[in-house]
């Protein structure tokens, strides 16, 4: 892995004639634990086209959550800004960040984050709830996004009574279910076993598929080589940004799996 | 988010967590049923002392000796100078058109015993208008005469309670009866009069002023009862027995109509009903505590829960009112049931003491118990939308 930055690649090189749909710009993060002031990020520039699957990939420590995390404007940059579809969101009061992170940003958690003692169906209403989408219409969409994630027979299910996997693939409906412009994963396959993570895969590669734009936050080499382009970071810079020559389709590895019974780990 | 969102959201949290919040309820179910029954109370015993007053008849009105106008009511600290004698209740009556009646008063304690029973009481005597002015019903017997005023006769009138105990299942009329050492002829007795609160008359002994005035060794009377004939003309007689007092008493004697005997009365217990209500608000006040400290827990416990609603957009406002609402929903529904039970304990208690349920109890006990939710419940909920996201998400 080379420690120069890899730039001038096609994938860097704006989006083509595809739109921008997320853009930081010389975001850099600064933490004061007591006296010692960390720099989880030292001036990130990023920007993620329309369509794109891309992975942002580093190991522990490296700042990749705390990237996410600013770009979901879950967090904000203590320099730098943020511009999403075109708007500058960085310096917005939380309850218009609120907005924003609801209609235009869907979530999914490492440890999935769904409410507990709350159905399926309930857990991906939410966003609809604080969209102001009511009764019927919101109850159908709900259905639709379990439907999309191949969850349709387990509305009624609490958490607790589905398995990782699934409750990973409810956390994805919820995060589809406002049709949102960006979906962010962080480490959506990291507390699930194999099989269960290449369905996770395989259902965030059939969204992108159909035109969603997906972020996915990894350490894991195999997990991003299922999107199409990888940035590397370390110690909170982009050391490289590369886009994937052979790409892993999650579709076809999943039979393979089934017959090798302990087949490639993912 | 409309605010029907926002009830479900928080019922639904009430209702994962029972025991929890059936407990934080009861804090506030104690609080509005003690508001309710001891406010209950305070009203009947005063539409009851108001009524026995009212059912004597607003026409009457009461002398007594001492200047009560600056400070206290009866019995309040008042140093009396000179008491007054028959002579006085004489004087009054002789000026007073005859139409309004005067009755001189004399109480007194006294033992009485028939045979080996004994009993303490207390003795109301007055001339042969009493049983007129004060209405009085015989349940056998008959009242004084003029003559047994006159000649201070050793004639009784007895009680029902006092029937009961020294003549059980007898006719006590034309027995004799030892009051304080001296025999006594029975010449009738009252029927009950029940449980009032004015001073147990049915305990009483009831005899002519003179023959009280020698059995106590006095000449002293307590009082004067001055009847107008009708309650128009009440201020007017007032304004005469005022007239005819002062040259002997100055302003050392009041009149005391039954107005203001009534205004008094209502004053009093008026403020032993709020002295009530204040106290059984205390209790509520606690419950309110409880609620806040309950709702504390419930932040620190759905810190994760918060971060969730918050990264799929909910913005302050909505995780404020979800927090709010559920404390509000606890004291409302704790206050519903608080004001059931406070009601149904009045009416138990309806055997015993007079109780009287009021609409401005219960709307209070329900007004200040959602005042109560809404109070303490606002912090908690302002902690919980003020959280960010991100560190709540984090939250383990």
């Amino acid at each position: 892995m080379s420690a120069m930055p890899d730039k001038g690649a096609s994938v860097d090189a704006g989006c083509d004639e595809a739109r921008t749909v997320l853009e930081a710009r010389a975001v850099s993060k600064c933490y004061h634990l007591g006296e010692v002031e960390v720099h989880a990020l030292r001036g990130v520039d990023l920007s993620i086209c329309e369509g794109q699957m891309l992975s942002i990939m580093g190991p522990s420590g490296s700042g990749k959550s705390t990237l996410m995390h600013i770009i979901g404007l879950l967090d904000r940059p203590s320099n730098g800004s943020v511009v999403v579809e075109g708007e500058e969101v960085s310096r917005m009061a939380p309850n218009e960040l609120a907005a924003v992170r609801n209609r235009r940003i869907g979530f999914v958690f490492q440890s999935f984050n769904l409410l507990s003692r709350t159905t399926a169906l309930a857990n991906v209403e939410l966003p609809l709830v604080y969209a102001g989408v009511a009764g019927a219409e919101r109850t159908r969409r709900a259905q639709e996004a379990l439907e999309r994630v191949g969850l349709a027979d387990r509305i009624g299910h609490l958490p607790n009574q589905l398995s990782g996997g699934q409750q990973q693939r409810v956390a994805i409906a919820r995060a589809l279910v406002t049709d949102p412009s960006i979906v962010l994963a962080d480490e959506p396959t990291g507390n699930l076993d194999s099989a269960s993570g290449i369905e996770v895969m395989k259902i965030l590669q059939e969204l992108n598929e159909h035109g969603i734009t997906v972020v996915i936050v990894t350490h894991d080499d195999e997990v991003a080589r299922h999107s199409q382009r990888i940035v590397h970071i370390r110690d909170g810079r982009i050391v490289r940004d590369e886009a994937v020559a052979v790409r892993i389709l999650a579709a076809e590895r999943e039979r393979p799996l089934v017959d090798e019974a302990e087949g490639v780990g993912l | 988010m409309n605010v029907l969102e926002s009830f479900r959201i928080a019922l639904r949290a009430l209702g994962a967590n029972k025991v929890r919040s059936a407990l934080t309820m009861l804090g506030v179910i104690i609080g509005v049923a003690a508001v309710i029954l001891l406010v209950a109370i305070g009203s009947g015993v005063q539409d009851e002392i108001t009524g026995s007053i009212e059912g004597l008849g607003s026409n009457l009105m009461f002398v007594f000796a001492g200047n009560f106008e600056d400070g206290g009511g009866p019995g309040g600290g008042i140093s009396i100078r000179r008491q007054f004698t028959l002579d006085d209740a004489d004087l009054v009556q002789r000026r007073l058109d005859s139409r309004h009646i005067v009755v001189p008063i004399v109480q007194g304690p006294a033992t009485l015993r028939v045979g080996n029973r004994t009993m303490r009481t207390t003795i109301a005597a007055g001339n042969e208008f009493s049983d007129t002015v004060f209405t009085a019903d015989y349940a056998g017997g008959r009242g004084y005469r003029r003559s047994e005023v006159v000649a201070a006769s050793r004639v009784v009138i007895i009680g029902s309670s006092v029937r009961d105990r020294l003549f059980p299942n007898q006719d006590p009329v034309g027995r004799t009866l030892t009051v304080s050492g001296q025999r006594f002829t029975v010449i009738g007795h009252v029927v009950a009069q029940g449980g009032s609160l004015t001073g147990d008359q049915d305990n009483q002994i009831y005899m002519p002023v003179t023959t009280a005035q020698r059995l106590l060794g006095t000449t002293d009377i307590s009082s004067i009862v001055v009847k107008a004939e009708t309650a128009d003309e009440v201020d007017a007689v007032k304004r005469q027995v005022e007239s005819i007092m002062r040259p002997a008493f100055g302003d050392e004697f009041t009149v005391f109509t039954q107005d203001q005997t009534l205004g008094l009365f209502q004053a009093i217990l008026g403020t032993l009903t709020f002295m009530l209500a204040g106290i059984a608000g205390i209790s509520l006040l606690v419950g309110g505590i409880g609620i806040m400290n309950i709702m504390l827990v419930s932040v620190s416990e759905r810190t994760r829960e918060i971060g969730i609603r918050k990264a799929v957009g909910a913005r302050t406002y909505d995780i404020m009112s979800q927090f709010v609402i559920e404390a509000v929903s606890l004291s409302v529904v704790g206050g519903a049931i608080g004001i059931a039970l406070g009601a149904a304990g009045a009416a138990i208690l309806q055997q015993w003491v007079p109780t009287e349920v009021t609409v401005w109890a219960v709307g209070l006990a329900f007004t200040f118990s959602a005042a109560v939710g809404i109070f303490f419940g606002v912090y908690p909920a302002y902690k919980a939308s003020r959280l960010d996201p991100i560190e709540a998400l984090r939250y383990e």
